[in-house]
């Protein structure tokens, strides 16, 4: 066992190498569902222009979707994995076909306002239902117990959280940006009109991006059953903070959603350690200097 | 007038068009048969424009008849008209700056067998090999308007709509693009063609419609320009 000192200039606080490296977990561990969400939000922005605050109902009910799966079907943790996303996804395909199309050519406000709306609307019949209190999700046994790495412990189910988050943003990565798929999505997000003039279905390509992003939102949520109660609130605890990611990273941008939803996960795990009074405003401090500093975001493109 | 073909490629007729408010293409009748060159000539907003999105069905409302190869295309999507086999190169030339070349020129999908392959593409545009990687937008402007006709003839599209191909390039570029065309025509497309340039169109047009307030208001073939020089030249106010 070692211990990480500040320098003396920082006040020169020690911490055992088990609590740093534990903070560091955690910090992984969110910044995995930062980096999860917020990629969904700059896809829905970047292709529909619509600010999602449904996003964190949707995550939600993608772990509600789980927990109703497991109580009603005994269907456990990875056929929700596969199910509760497709689920949840046609859900935001059914909103998207039957409200969001009509906000495209509007202000950004009416699409924040609708979205938001329908995260209260969610979070309301979720909570009327359920209650309030937290319902317990187990772990799969496939996934209980950890490793002892010598300077911390590494529990199996946040390894695999943090690996199937990296696979799955990339993924997305790789597919929006190396694929013909993902040169129709960005073309599309440049000049929708022309993509469609050259034969190409754009609304249904919308259409599909928001199911998709739903998806995704709803494949946080399942993973994060297991680890934090499944509760009504549990989206809108996150949102925020998943929002001040993704303008740090900048608003639309992929990488910028996956690095920084990363980096700051571990950077609010550090300021626990070192300095936990900041630890729950210094992603928003972040984000300050960057509007100050970079307005378009550190990835983001100036507008 | 000249009289009308029978079975053309394309067939307008009475097409009214309007952006928002306001009314442009006041009935354009027109036609473009198979393997012809044509040219819609008129001052600045007469509806040119306006006339080859309206055959895209990229306009805000549209009435009247839009005939490809006999087929009603009037109520169908832009998409929808573009796997018809009608490709579009618009004014601005609509180069992605998200998409290096290479993407920019696989972007359309082939409507069609029959479209032209990229060696083929790059034997008429020979610069667009060298810059592949580059980003679309960082191209010269001549290059990109080679990308802009170079990426919709993959698409096997018969029915090549091109607005004002020759906008602000140098007279270089100028010759080469029409010696695209004329090699297109000889390979059997079909181009109906918007420019404002009446000395390049007449090296590659066989016929020219002049329009007038979103209406046709003349028509004549290469043939008889000379004897309609002095009526084009009122019309064009050059």
């Amino acid at each position: 066992m070692f211990e990480f000192c500040l320098p003396a200039i920082l006040g020169g606080k020690c911490i055992p190498s088990a609590a740093l490296f534990g903070q560091l977990l955690i910090g992984l561990i969110n910044g995995s569902f930062y980096a999860l969400l917020s990629l969904g939000l700059a896809v829905i922005f970047g292709m529909l222009n619509i600010i999602n605050f449904a996003h964190g109902a949707q995550y939600m009910l993608g772990a509600f979707t789980a927990y109703l799966l497991l109580q009603l079907t005994g269907l456990g943790y990875w056929p929700a994995l596969v199910i509760a996303p497709i689920v949840v996804g046609i859900t935001g395909i059914i909103v998207e076909r039957t409200m969001l199309q009509w906000l495209y050519k509007l202000d950004h406000l009416y699409g924040l306002l609708l979205t938001f709306g329908i995260a209260l609307i969610l979070e309301g019949v979720v909570r009327n239902k359920y209650g309030s209190a937290g319902l317990p999700y187990t772990l799969p046994d496939s996934l209980r117990g950890g490793q002892n790495l010598g300077f911390m412990f590494l529990p199996n189910y946040r390894a695999w959280v943090i690996g199937a988050s990296l696979v799955v943003c990339f993924g997305t990565w790789f597919i929006i940006e190396r694929t013909r798929l993902g040169a129709y999505l960005r073309a599309a997000t440049e000049n929708p009109t022309l993509v469609r003039a050259f034969g190409i279905n754009v609304p249904r390509m919308i259409t599909l991006t928001y199911g998709f992003g739903v998806a995704l939102a709803a494949f946080a949520g399942v993973m994060a059953a297991p680890i934090y109660n499944v509760s009504p609130q549990m989206g809108s605890e996150l949102i925020i903070v998943v929002f001040a990611v993704v303008v740090i990273g900048g608003m639309g941008s992929i990488l910028g959603a996956i690095f920084t939803g990363f980096g700051l996960g571990v950077i609010e795990g550090l300021t626990k350690v070192f300095f936990p009074e900041a630890s729950n405003t210094v992603i928003f401090v972040i984000m300050a200097i960057v509007l100050l500093v970079r307005p378009a975001g550190l990835f983001g493109r100036r507008a | 007038m000249l009289d009308r073909v029978s079975g053309a490629l394309l067939e307008i007729s009475d097409l009214q068009a309007w952006y928002g408010e306001s009314h442009i293409l006041h009935g354009a009748t027109l036609h473009v048969n198979e393997g012809e060159v044509v040219t819609l000539l008129g001052r600045n907003g007469a509806g040119k424009t306006t006339t080859l999105k309206s055959i895209m069905g990229i306009v805000g409302k549209r009435t009247g008849s839009v005939k490809f190869e006999g087929r009603e295309l009037i109520r169908l999507s832009s998409d929808a008209i573009a796997r018809a086999g009608i490709a579009f190169c618009p004014e601005e030339r609509g180069i992605f700056a998200s998409l290096d070349v290479e993407e920019n020129l696989m972007l359309p999908p082939q409507v069609r067998t029959g479209g032209l392959s990229r060696e083929q593409i790059f034997d008429l545009f020979p610069n667009l090999r060298e810059r592949l990687k580059s980003q679309g937008t960082k191209l010269s402007g001549g290059e990109q308007q080679m990308l802009a006709i170079g990426r919709i003839l993959r698409t096997g599209a018969r029915l090549l709509l091109l607005d004002e191909p020759t906008e602000g390039l140098a007279p270089v570029i100028i010759q080469q693009i029409g010696n695209t065309i004329r090699k297109l025509k000889e390979q059997g497309f079909t181009i109906l063609l918007v420019e404002q340039n009446f000395r390049f169109a007449s090296t590659v047009a066989d016929r020219y419609y002049i329009m007038e307030h979103g209406k046709v208001i003349d028509e004549f073939a290469n043939s008889e320009l000379n004897q309609n020089l002095e009526k084009l030249h009122e019309y064009l106010g050059v």
